[in-house]
């Protein structure tokens, strides 16, 4: 075989292996979503069937939804603070300078607040839940629990699930809340605008289509952390090893999550407003 | 010679094959693959009540995935599994949680609830299944850790005890449903050998007190010198040799001598 032939046959080869890697890679993703479905489903028929965990659920709306409040809070204060800087100059070309609360408010309220927030969380909630049922699997504490009677998906899943779709919407409030907080004193930092004014202002612009539709997304965004990060930590294998790549995998899919379902969410929105 | 002849070929089968009155757990021609590899080829066994049965075997030999599939952690592919009577693989949800109760499992590594206290993982075991007051809640774990020595551990987080105190509360924590059948994946594997002879005393003193049966997986001879009535060895998913400790370390076969060289 001459050395044309030989790169020629290389190259057909080089391409099968692409071709093959390229079949794999979209069958596991095929995989991946049919194993996720299987688990919410059965996440929601182990959700309405009794013993309910409640003491484990208000552990883990302690631990998701208080512990949460200072990163949520600071990172909340400083989105309104630079946000209200950042959209001063453009407004103050038009002359539009005394609609900055109320640009500020809605940026915040309808979209900035729940999105920043949520990955805040998918990176600290959600790597957090991967890493800790991983571990838990690892070191075989689920099995632990299976071989004890105990239903360990309705107590380690279940729990973590729901306290992280009913947690998020608080964080998201309490964050929109220290972002404006933050808006206001970037305001009076180049002006002299009286707290109650600031806040009349911005009340005076919200509406129903601003506060409602962007709280209803908190609950997905805070469904598909809990979901992704115990999917993620619950299946895990390969060790030690496995406890990292499931915490890493956890934040990624749930922050591309959380920008499907906000994008999903505009849309029907914007088919009611 | 294929490994079944070498089953028959061990001059051990008089007593500890004669078949018990009752048994606790029954296994006939379990198979079990993952994937391509065959772990478990036609498995076969029987544990007598009040028996402890020592299981041997080089790593990767199916040890610890037969006694998974005793509890059905693991989902055997042939064969059939009884367990106290029971055939586990016919059981639904419901009843194979009220048979696992039965049946306590100590893992090699404890497996303590890192995030609970020892008190509270003494006492999760019996949350769905006991109505115990608080006092009556305190008595039964004082008393289960107690029988294991470690009543001053009560309040510690499973991070500040040593390897020995974290087996012996995993063993409490086991003990404390009252299972009739207890399998141990290496009790003794990390430990020294004082504490090791102190596990195997303490695997000793469960039978007595609570009259369990046992299987016992383990690399320690030592240990299985102590507290094996039987031994069975394990190689390419199949019983290779089977007797008592001094029957098999009268056997002519290198394999089975090597396996058990103190």
């Amino acid at each position: 075989m001459d050395k044309t032939n030989i790169s020629k046959q290389e190259e057909t080869d080089d391409e099968d292996v692409s071709g093959n890697k390229l079949v794999k890679g979209i069958e596991s993703i095929f995989v991946e979503i049919t194993l996720l479905t299987r688990f919410t489903l059965q996440f929601f028929r182990n959700l309405f069937t009794p013993p309910y965990e409640l003491n484990e659920l208000l552990k883990q709306c302690y631990i998701v939804g208080y512990k949460s409040l200072p990163l949520v809070g600071v990172t909340g204060f400083i989105m309104g603070l630079v946000l209200t800087i950042q959209s001063r100059p453009t407004l103050e070309t038009f002359g539009a300078e005394s609609w900055l609360p109320a640009m500020v408010a809605v940026s915040i309220i309808r979209e900035i607040g729940p999105v920043i927030t949520a990955l805040i969380c998918a990176g600290k909630v959600g790597s957090g839940i991967g890493a800790e049922l991983a571990s838990m699997r690892v070191t075989e504490q689920i099995d632990a629990m299976e071989v004890s009677g105990i239903n360990p998906f309705k107590y380690i899943v279940v729990t973590r699930i729901v306290a992280t779709t009913f947690m998020l919407p608080v964080l998201v409030i309490f964050s929109d809340v220290i972002g404006l907080t933050g808006s206001f004193l970037a305001v009076n930092i180049q002006g002299d605008v009286s707290f109650s004014l600031f806040f009349s202002q911005i009340f005076a612009k919200l509406d129903f289509m601003d506060v409602i539709p962007p709280l209803i997304k908190t609950f997905f965004f805070g469904f598909a952390i809990g979901l992704i990060g115990c999917f993620k930590g619950y299946n895990s294998d390969k060790g030690t090893e496995g406890v990292g790549a499931s915490a890493n995998s956890a934040v990624v899919i749930s922050s591309l999550l959380i920008f499907i379902i906000d994008m999903m969410a505009v849309q029907i929105t914007s088919l009611f407003s | 010679m294929t490994s079944n002849e070498t089953i028959i070929q061990t001059p051990l089968d008089t007593n500890a094959h004669a078949k018990p009155i009752s048994v606790a757990i029954e296994i006939q021609g379990l198979c079990k693959k993952f994937g391509r590899k065959t772990i478990l080829n036609g498995f076969n066994l029987t544990l007598a009540l009040g028996e402890n049965l020592v299981v041997l075997g080089k790593s990767g030999s199916g040890k610890s995935v037969l006694i998974k599939c005793i509890v059905r952690l693991v989902d055997s592919n042939e064969g059939t599994l009884s367990v106290l009577g029971e055939n586990i693989s016919e059981l639904n949800n419901t009843k194979l949680n009220e048979l696992r109760k039965k049946v306590g499992f100590l893992f090699q590594s404890a497996a303590l609830y890192d995030s609970m206290t020892v008190r509270e993982n003494l006492e999760f075991p019996l949350r769905n299944t006991h109505t115990l007051n608080e006092e009556e809640l305190d008595a039964v774990v004082s008393e289960a850790l107690k029988n294991v020595g470690l009543l001053d551990a009560i309040d510690k987080m499973p991070s500040e005890l040593s390897g020995g105190m974290r087996k012996r509360v995993g063993l409490a924590r086991t003990l404390i449903l009252k299972p009739e059948i207890m399998l141990y994946d290496e009790p003794t594997t990390g430990l020294d050998p004082i504490t090791s002879k102190e596990i195997s005393k303490l695997i000793l003193s469960v039978r007595e007190k609570y009259n369990t049966s046992s299987i016992i997986i383990t690399h320690d001879i030592s240990c299985a010198k102590i507290i094996a009535d039987r031994i069975i060895v394990l190689k390419d998913g199949m019983c290779f040799a089977e007797g008592t400790f001094d029957e098999l370390q009268q056997s002519q076969d290198p394999e089975i001598r090597s396996y058990l060289e103190l």
